[in-house]
């Protein structure tokens, strides 16, 4: 049973070493590609039923016991996050095959895309600070080659600005780390909440929980801290920015999460207010910046940072409904930003461009396509009965509880300036006319399957689960609930990984 | 000994900043490699320095008996080092690439993805 929560991140680092060793054969790896993300995602189901089932587990890698070794553990928040990278891992295989050139491809495309995920996967599920920070670095490093892939101008000069920052960042979380281990002598993240719970300096401890919120804050592209998102996410090969959209700056949100749910709950007033902050000018000039953008990936960039403003304010909120709400967000922001970027990939298949003033007429040509761009925009501007509605409604409904009425009205406020912003993709790239003037076509890429059949199929199933996780919403609900109040109520994540009886 | 590490430390983060907040990109490179090197050394200085007492313990005992010197920082910091030097190999790959893309080595010239 407790194999089960090391497989998820032994899986994918099989994978990327077998896709290496195949190196010469482009079919083998697209094969391992496809099995492997399949297998991937089935094992992660597994793991969130076992977790629905057992309460949080929690494994001793090595068998060194906790808190002397590294621990993976599972709860509910960690399991379904798992699952998020299963099923976001599928898609984009799947999505590859007509996207990414044979050029790419043989730059080792595949296996970066299973040490990106070995990492996700890696850092969702390590109950060790140290250890987070290492797979940090780990999908960071895949991350890196996978954006310079092509090695086209603006790649370069996005780059530079993405690693920069990043490198910043892992060099501000070793910081906390160092500081940690020098406060209270322990990396397990358990042993710390236990610990720093005891600890008389709260001063230090204050001080350490801002230096994480900094880190996972650049990660994570919250507000001040966000410039390099919009300046890199747009320049890679389309794959690969819905790849990114998906989990990377999802991965510092859960970080976020776990650290300041888990161990830095004591300072509330003072650091959740931060938080707070953060997240009411994120949302704000996440959605300001994608209304000044007149390229398609570019206004969505900015709306990854604008719905991250959601995921902090339901942990700024601190309440269950709050935090049940913000996970809520996470999961449906996941499945409709990474569709979003499917579809831009698709639009710049048919007509060459992401430039909005140069596309036009889709919805004439391929009205299929426009509906399918609808449920996704619609859903993240925030209309029922799509998945997006309910994360927002919650938040709200948590905010008005608590009668935090600024940051409520900051979030109806953003809501509105997210339909404006989909209404504008909408009409400028399906509804009007394709001006006559439009100097681009559709771009003979060198890809596997040139037609659009494995960039439609997941679209559709993204699609279907937007309008699945809206409709049948209360089961998610309940399940976020749970998932809140294991954060909120700590004890038996602690239990899981100090308390023994799951270990050798 | 710990002043001195810890001030060493201090201008180690000053340094790394002051280079990476250059136009040049080579020492913006420069910068990134004393900041991985300042981290290193502020988590050598900060769990504790003990002196002669290497962690080693004596045949037939189970513990130690006297003070020792803790050996995982020192295991934090070797992983830690080994990272970085990946991340800045990746690193100096790419702006040597950049270089040859771009043509320039100032980041005032960089700004095309930024508008």
């Amino acid at each position: 049973m407790t194999l089960l929560v090391a497989l998820p991140v032994v899986l994918p680092l099989v994978l990327g070493a077998l896709s290496l060793a195949l190196w010469r054969s482009p079919l083998a790896q697209r094969v391992v590609a496809l099995a492997g993300t399949g297998a991937l995602l089935l094992l992660s189901i597994a793991l969130l039923w076992a977790v629905i089932q057992h309460g949080p587990m929690a494994t001793a890698l090595g068998e060194w016991r906790a808190p002397f070794g590294i621990v993976l553990v599972a709860d509910l928040l960690a399991a379904i996050m798992v699952l998020m990278a299963g099923i976001m891992g599928f898609v984009i295989a799947l999505y590859s095959l007509g996207t990414i050139t044979r050029g790419h491809e043989n730059f080792g495309y595949f296996p970066l895309l299973h040490l990106l995920l070995a990492g996700v996967c890696g850092a969702f599920l390590t109950g060790d600070i140290f250890n987070l920070y290492v797979w940090f670095e780990v999908l960071l490093l895949a991350s890196f080659a996978l954006l310079v892939l092509g090695g086209e101008r603006a790649q370069m000069e996005g780059a530079i600005k993405y690693v920069t920052i990043n490198l910043f960042s892992s060099a501000m979380l070793l910081t906390a780390v160092g500081l940690t281990y020098g406060l209270v002598g322990t990396l397990n993240m358990a042993d710390i909440a236990v610990k720093f719970d005891a600890a008389e300096d709260g001063g230090r401890v204050t001080v350490i929980a801002m230096l994480f919120m900094v880190a996972f804050g650049i990660k994570a592209a919250a507000f001040p801290l966000f410039f390099w998102l919009p300046a890199s996410y747009h320049t890679p090969p389309v794959a690969v920015s819905a790849l990114f959209a998906a989990l990377l700056t999802k991965v510092g949100v859960y970080a976020m999460f776990r650290m300041f749910t888990l161990v830095f709950d004591a300072e509330v007033a003072y650091t959740h207010n931060i938080l707070l902050w953060v997240a009411g000018f994120t949302m704000v000039t996440g959605v300001l910046g994608a209304a000044a953008q007149f390229e398609f990936r570019r206004i969505l960039s900015f709306h990854i940072v604008s719905q991250i403003g959601y995921m902090i304010m339901g942990l700024a909120l601190f309440t269950p409904l709050a935090l049940a709400g913000g996970l809520y967000a996470i999961f449906h922001n996941i499945i409709v930003k990474t569709n979003l970027f499917l579809v831009s990939g698709v639009a710049y298949r048919l007509q060459g461009t992401y430039q909005l003033k140069q596309l036009g007429g889709l919805y004439r040509s391929h009205p299929g396509l426009g509906v399918l761009f609808l449920l996704s925009a619609l859903s993240m501007a925030g209309i029922p009965p799509l998945s997006g509605f309910f994360a927002k409604f919650i938040l709200v409904r948590a905010g008005l509880e608590i009668e935090a009425w600024v940051i409520v009205a900051v979030a109806l406020a953003v809501g509105v300036g997210t339909l404006f912003s989909m209404i504008k993709i909408w009409a400028e790239v399906f509804w009007k006319a394709r001006p006559e003037d439009a100097q681009t076509r559709a771009p003979a890429l060198d890809v596997v399957s040139p037609g659009l059949f494995w960039l439609y199929v997941p679209i559709v199933m993204l699609a279907g689960l937007t309008v699945l996780i809206g409709v049948a919403g209360q089961p998610i609900f309940e399940v976020s609930m749970q998932a809140a109040e294991q954060l909120l109520d700590n004890s038996a994540y602690i239990e899981a990984v100090l308390g023994g009886e799951e270990g050798p | 000994m710990e002043p001195v590490l810890a001030l060493v430390v201090g201008g180690l983060y000053a340094a790394a900043i002051y280079m990476i907040l250059r136009r040049s990109i080579v020492k913006l490179v420069i910068g990134l490699l004393l900041l991985s090197n300042a981290a290193n050394l502020l988590i050598f200085t900060v769990s504790g320095l003990t002196r002669e007492a290497p962690p080693l313990i004596s045949a037939g005992l189970d513990a130690p008996v006297t003070p020792m010197a803790d050996p995982l920082p020192q295991a934090l910091i070797l992983t830690a080092i080994v990272i970085s030097f990946g991340v800045l190999a990746f690193a100096v790959v790419l702006i040597n690439r950049a270089w040859h893309v771009v043509q320039a080595e100032d980041m005032d010239q960089m700004t095309g993805t930024d508008t």
